[in-house]
């Protein structure tokens, strides 16, 4: 399989990442060796095999279901680029 | 007074014990090395002098009292990956511009507990993604290695290329890195260095950056095989705060250094016998066996037939899982935020600029992977040949086999800025080739020096060992260490 111009437009729209016709045209190249080297998993027999979903064949460990963590809503904050008030600031997304 | 920076971590940890010289002072020692090489190296992008001294100075109290932990005093290089509190943690990515974490990762924080000194935060390639540090938002890493003769700059391997770098010129004691296709392994054979991934789910994830949840691991690198068990003991742990965390002791591992090989088997996989492969691969591979023989072991000849599904698989799953972990860079939490007419031309633009072009190929392959009407044919097909992956170790460790052994890397450290590589991403995947099997299947792998090529530049061997058997590769890379010799870069810095 291998991608057009058009699918590595919306694969990075779906990715949020801003693609210009230049960076497009090169990201499907690059996509495209990409795709044609794992093609090759194609030619395995996997009929009947379990898709791997944990390398370890352990039950997942949880933990009790209490409240041990919270009330460091500045420490949340400390990194944004914009907050106000222990709140994340972002462009208006609601008229 | 001898130059403290050339004593191996049980070597300083000996003779701060005896009171030859304070925590201070080997501290010191490195720091006043960072100085100097730095400026050539780009190993450390951040160093915290202030920080180091204070944590020697508690060090030495803790010595003066009886109270010395497993590392007390032991300066280590830590890489970007690893969350450290109020300290530049950047996973050498711009979009993580100014981050320093309010908390600090479980391993560094088991490193802290145990004594160790932070010198500051080694430099990588971008999100871990990349196999020569080239990927890094802040330069290439030099490797202290040169070929002979010749003044041209190599890599150091990646992506936890400071990290290694920074131990071949012993700007630290010793290094935390993270492997998830060969980040550790590769760059450890690239520097004469030694390097071990541990089992999956050996050390806590948590605090550390993510790229790919299922294959990451950190684990050591080190000067010598004891240093890398040393630190692999500290930095393992049973941590709640991650769910693929192992609920098993950590062993002691030094204590299996110097163990009897005998009756051990040791698996000699024909399929990492590759086209193209060079011939003093294959000899350094012979030479392996024959330590390994002569130090008692059994050799087999085993076969892995899914070992050339394991890199396209890698390069499905990894992406994928990259890129879901990296969606939460949108210029809204933390770190670049590029201001845009509304908020999806925000997080666009500050993904577009606050990515590198390594990182975004990935993102965009593992969101096409998993788009509608692709998930099956390449997602879900990926994770069956994973299975398949490791079917292949299983049957072999069934039929009686210890340990496996293989070349670390397809060849030695190349030139910065190589054009071949450059023109082709999936030529610098096959780096790779030879770790990432040990990622897929869960399984634990150490990467040892074990000579030099004909232009002096050193070359590694792998060895591979079942779940949450470290002591077994321990044994058995210390008994190549013995045969092999260490070796050093001639400074040319």
């Amino acid at each position: 399989m291998s991608v057009d111009l058009a699918t590595v437009k919306r694969v990075a729209h779906l990715a949020r990442i801003a693609v210009n016709e230049e960076d497009a045209n090169r990201m499907m190249g690059e996509l495209n060796a990409i795709l044609g080297f794992v093609e090759q998993l194609s030619e395995v027999d996997v009929e009947g095999v379990e898709p791997m979903t944990s390398v370890t064949p352990m039950a997942m460990r949880k933990r009790a279901d209490v409240v041990n963590d919270g009330d460091k809503a500045e420490d949340i904050v400390a990194n944004a680029p914009n907050s106000d008030r222990n709140f994340f600031l972002v462009p208006k997304v609601v008229e | 007074m001898t130059d403290l920076t050339r004593l191996t971590i049980a070597e300083a940890r000996a003779r701060l014990a005896a009171k030859d010289f304070t925590a201070l002072e080997l501290t010191d020692a490195y720091l006043g090395a960072i100085e100097a090489a730095n400026g050539a190296l780009n190993a450390y992008v951040t160093v915290t002098p202030e920080q180091a001294r204070k944590m020697a100075a508690t060090s030495d109290a803790r010595i003066a009292a009886g109270e010395a932990g497993a590392l007390e005093g032991i300066p280590l290089g830590i890489k970007d990956l690893f969350a450290t509190e109020g300290v530049h943690t950047q996973a050498c990515s711009h979009i993580l511009d100014g981050f320093k974490p309010r908390y600090e990762s479980t391993v560094t924080a088991n490193l802290w507990a145990d004594g160790a000194v932070m010198l500051g935060k080694l430099n990588m390639d971008e999100f871990a993604m990349g196999s020569s540090n080239e990927s890094s938002y802040y330069g290439p890493v030099k490797n202290p290695w040169r070929a002979e003769g010749a003044n041209r700059d190599l890599v150091p391997g990646g992506s936890s290329g400071g990290s290694a770098a920074a131990v071949a010129a012993h700007l630290c004691a010793g290094a935390t890195a993270t492997d998830t296709g060969g980040s550790i392994r590769q760059p450890a054979a690239f520097t004469g260095t030694v390097g071990i991934k541990p089992t999956y789910g050996r050390c806590s994830r948590w605090g550390i950056v993510a790229f790919a949840s299922s294959l990451d691991q950190a684990g050591p690198i080190a000067r010598d095989v004891r240093d890398a068990a040393i630190l692999l003991k500290s930095m393992a742990s049973t941590d709640a705060k991650d769910t693929t965390s192992v609920d098993l002791p950590v062993p002691d591992y030094e204590t299996a250094l110097g163990g009897s090989l005998k009756g051990m088997k040791i698996g000699i996989p024909r399929e990492y016998r590759v086209d193209g492969m060079p011939d003093e691969i294959e000899a350094l591979w012979q030479k392996g066996i024959a330590w390994l023989k002569d130090a008692g072991a059994e050799i087999i000849d085993i076969s892995l037939p899914h070992t050339k599904y394991a890199l396209p698989a890698y390069y499905i799953v990894a992406p994928a899982e990259a890129s879901s972990n990296l969606a939460r860079y949108d210029g809204v939490r933390y770190g670049l935020r590029v201001e845009g007419k509304d908020i999806v031309d925000m997080y666009e633009k500050t993904r577009a600029e606050g990515f590198g072009q390594e990182v975004k190929r990935r993102i965009m392959i593992g969101t096409y992977v998993l788009s509608a009407g692709y998930y099956d044919a390449y997602y879900l097909r990926a994770q069956k040949v994973r299975t398949l992956i490791k079917r292949d170790f299983e049957t072999a460790f069934h039929a009686g086999v210890d340990a496996i052994l293989t070349p670390a890397t397809p060849s030695a450290a190349f030139g910065i800025a190589d054009q071949d590589l450059a023109a082709d991403p999936v030529k610098m995947y096959l780096n790779d080739i030879f770790t990432v099997t040990v990622n897929m299947a869960g399984l634990p792998g150490i990467a040892v020096p074990a000579g030099l090529d004909a232009s002096g530049l050193p070359l590694g061997l792998q060895l591979i060992g079942k779940p949450f058997e470290e002591e077994t590769l321990f044994k058995t890379a210390y008994a190549i260490e013995q045969a092999a010799g260490r070796f050093e870069p001639k400074r040319w810095w």
